[in-house]
């Protein structure tokens, strides 16, 4: 199984010690009325661990696309690693950032799906090798290098080859997180990585998880794998109808929730 | 109702033999169509003003070869114009932008809307009414300017009008394809923070790909039928110069058959190419499907 994850130990990086990776201030979203992000703060800090829970439509997905932009806010602000997401402060405002420049902005975020979502007509060798090449613009046998490496350490040595319609759920979602990590993300964003799984295959998925805390890497893991957010996070935040209700460690928030709705959503899925 | 009663024998019935349903209506057909075929090849033996001889030598004379190049020509070129315009088009109709996808939506409505021959002849009498063509500022100085005649010739007209009007039916292939691509693909190519133009390229579009080539590949066969229309504006592709020869000698018949024989050939050989790559596309997303699939059938 996996030993080592990060593709290179977050240390490397050049992050102030004070620098949060993720800041997000009173941050708003709607989709048309339907207003599903009412003024969310989170920190999270280098390192750190933090599980998203929530019942359905909370808006636990919105949040976290939010902070790689795939959804933009419609007030309020998300910095990742001391940069702005998506816009540029200029002159009292913030301005939206073109397209290409968002994509530039993402560099230093992977982000995996409850989907999945591996380019089916690539092998897995391929998913992982195709942004550093192609967004990087790194060399073909160093990238093919760099892809190999990181398959074998989600336990993929040999299916490198194969394409994504011939592995199974829990290998398809060791692939994709393989292939985000081929981009070098500080900061890992997961949606669900295993709700799509059948239920002997949430573990394999799981123990990659697991590692990359151990590694060290900053994750916001949306899941509703409790025993999970209990095992390995460092933080668990609750969220209800568009904003956090309560947050804290595992221990508290888990055993101990103080709001009547968190209560009430752990007594459902526990 | 009366229920056979059916005894519980040792075998039950299992050693009785099977009728097979007798389809006589196939036979009557067959006769039916076998006495229409005698009379139809006794026609072409025996009628005297049917030249057949005529179609053995023309099949080969030296202005149908050329008038068939010229088909070929046209049918690539054209083609060609279709792909490249359509998948803009497409792209355009795709678009955020309101104005591109406007004009590409009115685009489609006009080239669709109106008849091809009609759209042919449009190119081709353009000179009439714009003698001169010129590059320069809109509204300012000129750089470059030319007759339109000699830029519009047949040639030019009939790839402009078969061209532009097959980017109108591209551009809904194209459309279709890349709208069958799951929307999470192009998110998950966004999130490993490619541009969008690289995710069209690397992500979107051969995925698109599986699903716009066979109906080009039909495209190509009905573009190498229409361009016999190429015919009204005097263009000397296969199906002109079949009827410049029989304006001279009077045997329609013959040369028509000449030139249907030259489109079957063609058509016979498009539609075995495109069976073949149909044959590979549907074999799944997958390359790795296709090499397993060409095992099982064992090497072919
Ligand atoms: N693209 C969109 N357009 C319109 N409404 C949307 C869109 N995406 C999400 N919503 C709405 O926003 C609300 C929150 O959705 P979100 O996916 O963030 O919830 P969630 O907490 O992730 O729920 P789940 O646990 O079911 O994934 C829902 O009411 C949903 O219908
Ligand atoms: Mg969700």
């Amino acid at each position: 199984m996996p030993r080592s994850l990060a593709a290179s130990p977050p240390v490397d990086h050049p992050t102030g010690p004070d620098l949060p990776m993720v800041q997000a201030r009173a941050v708003r979203k709607a989709f048309g009325d339907n207003e599903v992000l009412k003024g969310i703060d989170l920190t999270v800090d280098p390192g750190q661990v933090v599980s998203l829970l929530g019942p359905s439509g909370s808006g636990k997905s919105t949040f976290l696309r939010c902070i790689n932009h795939l959804e933009s806010i419609d007030a309020g602000e998300i910095s990742v690693n001391g940069s702005l997401v998506g816009y540029r402060r200029q002159g009292g405002k913030k301005h939206e950032l073109r397209p290409a420049e968002v994509a530039a902005a993402r560099r230093d975020v992977g982000m995996v799906f409850q989907s999945f979502n591996l380019f089916p007509h690539l092998t897995a060798v391929q998913n992982v090798m195709e942004a550093p090449i192609y967004v990087k613009r790194q060399n073909r046998d160093a990238a093919k290098a760099h892809a190999l490496e990181l398959l074998a350490r989600v336990g993929l040595a040999d299916k490198t080859a194969a394409y994504p319609a011939h592995l199974s759920g829990g290998q398809q979602q060791r692939v994709a997180i393989a292939r985000a990590l081929a981009m070098e993300p500080r900061l890992m964003l997961f949606d669900e990585p295993t709700s799509a799984l059948d239920p002997e295959l949430v573990g394999e998925v799981l123990d990659v998880i697991k590692t990359l805390a151990a590694d060290g890497m900053t994750m916001i893991v949306v899941t509703h794998e409790i025993g999970f957010a209990r095992e390995v996070c460092d933080r668990v935040v609750f969220m209800d109808g568009g904003v956090i209700v309560e947050q804290g460690t595992p221990a508290d928030v888990l055993t101990n929730p103080q709001h009547a709705r968190t209560k009430s959503f752990l007594s459902k899925v526990l | 109702m009366t229920a056979q009663t059916v005894l519980p024998t040792e075998s039950g019935h299992a050693e009785e033999p099977i009728v097979r349903l007798r389809h006589r209506g196939r036979w009557v057909a067959g006769a039916v169509l076998l006495v229409l075929a005698a009379m139809f090849v006794n026609f072409l033996a025996t009628s005297p003003k049917l030249r057949l001889d005529l179609v053995v030598g023309y099949l080969f004379e030296r202005s149908i070869l050329q008038g068939l190049l010229v088909t070929l020509e046209l049918t690539a070129a054209a083609m060609l114009v279709g792909v490249v315009l359509g998948t803009v088009l497409a792209m355009m109709r795709l678009s955020d932008n309101p104005m591109l996808r406007g004009v590409a939506t009115g685009y489609v409505a006009v080239f669709r809307g109106t008849p091809i021959l009609v759209q042919l002849l449009f190119w081709f009498f353009l000179g009439t009414v714009l003698p001169q063509i010129s590059l320069g500022i809109p509204f300012g100085p000129e750089f470059f300017s030319i007759s339109t005649n000699t830029l519009i010739t047949q040639f030019a007209a009939a790839i402009l009008g078969l061209g532009l009007n097959e980017a109108a039916y591209m551009a809904e292939i194209v459309r279709a394809g890349i709208g069958s691509v799951d929307k999470g693909q192009t998110e998950a190519a966004q999130a490993l923070s490619m541009s969008p133009w690289l995710a069209y390229r690397r992500v979107v579009l051969p995925q698109a790909a599986r699903l716009i080539v066979p109906p080009t590949a039909n495209e190509v066969i009905s573009m190498l039928k229409l361009t016999s229309l190429a015919l009204v504006i005097g263009l000397p592709e296969l199906t002109t110069t079949a009827q410049l020869i029989y304006g001279r000698n009077f045997q329609q018949i013959p040369l028509l058959i000449v030139a249907s024989i030259w489109y079957l050939v063609l058509t016979t050989i498009l539609t075995f190419i495109q069976s073949r790559i149909e044959r590979r596309t549907s074999r799944g997303v997958l390359g790795a499907t296709r090499r397993r699939t060409r095992f099982a059938i064992g090497g072919r």
